[in-house]
């Protein structure tokens, strides 16, 4: 996933949790990058007219923002499903923020051909949880170790 | 969440280079699928595209696992993706021989494109690994020449057709 793809699901969901604009401070903060990083690249998304960065409100994806988000929103749930349901990966939180960058939305649609993933994806994510809800139901029905 | 692209460590490694399995595995396991799905039907140039495609998959396999194996991590059995393939098929299976040739050709593109990822994702990073970060390097970069030789045979039988 491009670093273009990472900044408009982050903002998705910080729209998602924050229930309006995104502030530039939790963009930076979901992205572990400084503040002056997030505003560069949101002036970015603004110059290809997928965002929309008002002064003292924040920020606010366009439709077309709002599209390519929630295509990567997918592809990341596919990243989680496949490191918790077929590589059985315990952190699959921890590891699909590592792996993101890394893997490509062709190579997520491939994996997506041996997970089952519901048809509702991605309005299954949960923002507060850091995952779909369903992996994280199994998860919260598994005994601790 | 970590923005930009680099492997830093032998667990990430190792996790990468185990999506590298599974791809190869899934070409495998679709080839195998189709080839019943036709019911023995098929083109015998693309019965040979398919059988070579398998083949190749599977040396790429055992190159991965060899390289994962010195990570100390364990591999992705073929049996559990073979499954989950099957599983799947339905939902995904194309519907004639040109939709099994489009469907090589992702396999191919895909593959290539997620060594080209990785290959410079080691690039970018300077941690060093617990195996030779050149026999790595090497072994993806003959992989990576190998996918793209396929897209080439894929897309010249395609255009034949």
């Amino acid at each position: 996933m491009n670093t273009a793809d990472q900044y408009l699901k982050a903002i998705y969901l910080v729209q998602e949790m924050e229930d309006g604009p995104a502030s530039t401070g939790s963009i930076a903060d979901a992205l572990d990058v400084s503040p002056a990083s997030a505003n560069e690249m949101i002036g970015k998304l603004e110059k290809r007219g997928l965002a929309e960065h008002e002064k003292n409100k924040g920020v606010s994806l366009t439709d077309e923002g709002i599209v390519d988000a929630r295509e990567a929103l997918s592809n990341y749930c596919i990243i989680e499903r496949f490191l918790a349901n077929v590589l059985e990966v315990e952190e699959f939180r921890v590891e699909a923020r590592s792996l993101e960058a890394v893997i490509d939305d062709t190579v997520a649609e491939r994996l997506d051909t041996i997970i089952d993933r519901a048809s509702e994806c991605p309005d299954c994510f949960d923002a507060e949880t850091d995952a779909c809800k369903y992996l994280a139901e199994v998860e919260s029905e598994s005994p601790a170790d | 969440m970590s923005v930009g692209q680099r492997v830093t460590s032998d667990h990430q490694l190792a996790r990468l280079l185990q999506i590298g399995v599974v791809l190869e595995e899934v070409v495998e396991a679709r080839s195998t699928q189709h080839h019943r799905e036709m019911d023995g039907d098929f083109d015998p140039e693309i019965a040979a595209l398919l059988e070579h495609a398998a083949e190749e998959s599977a040396e790429h396999r055992e190159q991965l696992e060899t390289l994962i194996a010195e990570l100390d991590a364990e591999s992705v059995s073929y049996d559990e993706i073979e499954t989950l393939v099957e599983a799947q098929y339905g939902k995904t299976k194309p519907e004639d021989f040109d939709g099994v040739l489009y469907d090589q050709l992702c396999n191919e593109e895909t593959a290539y494109k997620f060594y080209d990822d990785l290959i410079e994702a080691i690039e970018g990073s300077d941690s060093s690994f617990s195996v030779d970060r050149e026999q790595v390097l090497d072994t993806l970069r003959t992989i990576r020449a190998e996918e793209a030789e396929g897209v080439e045979e894929v897309t010249a039988v395609m255009e034949r057709r």
